[in-house]
């Protein structure tokens, strides 16, 4: 299992006791050479995540204890910040428009992925053009694409909402207009954006199960839907994992969508925390605010990666 | 596509018995059909973009709207180059996106073998460490990284642009769990030969992950050159703003010009997906290996 952190290469526990050959040079020994290159091969990466990450990390904690606005020196306000939050009406939509995108989005995008995925792994006609069409809107510029997008949904010279009127589906105000449709505008440019990948890791998962395995479901007589069900669904448990895991993180901080198709409007209905952030800390200036606003959606984060986490890893089937 | 569905559908079947036969054969053309809609689908927002790049300012902005252009014109090409300073904005996205992805290949790998190949004391903490950081939403440092590199004089410098993004922990654990999945011999037999670390990993390890670096070079340049917030933040000045960046300002000043806009947009997107393009068939391989199984 990938994320394991106790998952060493069985060759690596190996390699210990029988020491390969050769007179250890130096002072050290074998493994304490092998310590010291690590540690070398590790430090240009260390220096920069411990200068631009970590302390970084840390200094929004400090700053989430004071007002600071960039202008004044931060003046400490203890836990002010966070009272302050539980009783801001806007604070408390943004978290439930975070959860409510999440936990949509996240299923959505999974199960259309396995779906894509399961469609894409057998031998078809275009099969390698289709493959390369779904991803492609993960590697394009999602602020540049949202433009196309917004367009596309326009009232009153969009096609897509041309379209959907001919098909009965109306819109007086525009999907991303309209505080009933914004969000789900929002939430379908996203899935639109991502499923390619996960649709690719969902491939990758696909072409890693043995094929005896449904040769042997066959001659069991399995029908199509025994076989997805009892060999490639609990074959692919670690790819829906990760993926569920990084679908969810990625739900939880969308922004570049938001920011250009609707800035978190209409009437703050497609305002999510990642938004919220941005608006009174670069918009309002208070930055102590939304660096404590951003604490609370880096522990959400947290709290959602371990239940996942734990779930799937009571799950896991290896073969 | 009319063709493809013929011949997909003359293909010789195995059972002879007429019914079986007529009823493959539709599902068949029924896949082929759900294929070409579903790509129309998927890519109808960059086509859309494709045809609006072509189109005179009145042809985009009319009703009812046609996704064909009734009218085509390369102007938008040629004005977007003299509306903003195109070719700058695009040297600068180049060497921003191209000097992350190469250091950033380069020190990725590097802590990826640490952490994958190499025994040492501490190597579970560094590896919690950079998961915990594969979680952090990268808004919540930019204040404080602003106000770092404002300090250091390095804003509004190619250097301070590039430097915090020279690693990067998804890309270490990405390269980790390639690693991770490489047999042990080739390594262990240098090792006898008394070939140093560094050489190991040079030349034993880096050919072998050929096809992770590609993709993980295709995730750092895609996501470095479509960046728009960090150049953004970074930059006060034309001289090392990003295209996504010159765009947006470009979106603000000249608000009704949709046509340049999306010329702009078209040849912005053009570098990745001729990269996409080029080293799409590593890219299965370099996930499929990438040990998440």
């Amino acid at each position: 299992m990938s994320l394991q952190i106790t998952s060493h290469p069985p060759a690596a526990a190996a390699g210990r006791g029988s020491r390969p050959g050769g007179r250890p040079r130096g002072r050290l020994s074998y493994r304490g050479r092998q310590a010291r290159a690590a540690w070398l091969f590790l430090t240009p990466s260390l220096v920069v995540l411990t200068v631009f990450v970590v302390y970084p990390m840390i200094q929004a904690g400090y700053l989430s204890f004071t007002s600071y606005n960039l202008v004044q020196a931060a003046q400490w306000v203890g836990l002010g910040n966070y009272r302050h939050m539980l009783h801001d009406p806007q604070v408390w939509n943004a978290l439930r428009n975070t959860l409510v995108y999440a936990a949509v989005s996240t299923p959505v995008s999974v199960l259309l992925a396995l779906a894509l995925a399961l469609f894409l792994n057998r031998a078809m006609a275009l099969r390698g053009f289709l493959r390369s069409a779904v991803f492609l809107p993960f590697v394009v510029s999602l602020g540049v694409v949202s433009i196309a997008w917004s367009f596309l949904l326009d009232p009153d010279i969009g096609l897509l909402s041309d379209w959907l009127s001919h098909l009965g589906v109306t819109t007086q105000q525009g999907y991303l207009q309209d505080p009933s449709t914004a969000m789900a505008a929002v939430i379908a440019v996203g899935v639109w954006k991502n499923v390619g990948f996960y649709m690719i890791m969902y491939l990758a998962g696909l072409q890693s199960i043995p094929g005896e395995l449904y040769d042997a479901a066959r001659a069991d007589g399995a029908n199509a839907w025994q076989r997805l069900r009892n060999v490639t669904w609990p074959l692919l448990a670690n790819q829906t994992m990760l993926i569920t895991i990084m679908a969810a993180i990625g739900t939880l901080q969308a922004f570049d969508q938001i920011y250009v198709m609707t800035h978190g409007g209409p009437f703050f209905q497609t305002e999510t925390l990642v938004m919220f952030t941005y608006r009174i800390g670069f918009e309002n200036n208070q930055f102590g605010y939304a660096a404590a606003v951003s604490w609370v959606l880096l522990l959400l984060v947290f709290a959602l990666s371990m239940v996942q986490f734990t779930y799937f890893r009571k799950r896991v089937v290896t073969f | 596509m009319a063709t493809t569905l013929h011949t997909a559908a003359v293909r010789p079947q195995a059972r002879p018995d007429q019914r079986t036969r007529t009823l493959a054969r539709a599902w068949r053309a029924a896949t082929v059909v759900a294929a070409v809609a579903i790509a129309f689908a998927v890519l109808l927002p960059i086509i859309w973009m494709l045809f609006a790049s072509f189109r005179p300012e009145q042809d985009i902005v009319t009703n009812p709207p046609t996704l064909f252009p009734r009218a085509f014109t390369l102007a938008n090409y040629r004005e977007i180059w003299h509306a903003i300073p195109f070719a700058e904005l695009y040297r600068n996205t180049l060497l921003f996106a191209g000097s992350v992805t190469v250091i950033s290949l380069c020190f990725d790998s590097m802590a990826a073998y640490a952490l994958a190949r190499l025994e040492f004391k501490g190597r579970n903490t560094v590896f919690v460490g950079i998961l915990v950081m594969l979680m952090l939403p990268f808004q919540i440092t930019l204040v404080p990284l602003y106000d770092l590199l404002n300090n250091l004089h390095l804003v509004n410098t190619f250097t301070g642009m590039i430097v915090p993004r020279a690693t990067n922990a998804f890309g270490i654990f990405f390269m980790r769990q390639f690693f991770l999945s490489l047999p042990k011999d080739m390594e262990e037999a240098a090792r006898i030969d008394g070939a140093s670390e560094w050489r190991i990993y040079w030349q034993v390890i880096l050919p072998l992950a050929r096809p992770a670096l590609l993709t993980l070079g295709l995730f750092h340049f895609q996501y470095n050159w479509n960046d728009l917030l960090w150049p953004l933040i970074m930059t006060s000045d034309n001289s090392h703003a990003t295209i996504p960046a010159g765009l947006s300002l470009f979106m603000g000043q000249h608000v009704t010009q949709y046509g340049m806009l999306m010329a702009g947009a078209v040849l912005s997107l053009l570098p990745v997906i001729l990269m996409f393009l080029l080293i799409q068939r590593s890219f299965v391989q370099g996930i499929a290996t990438t040990g998440i199984k």
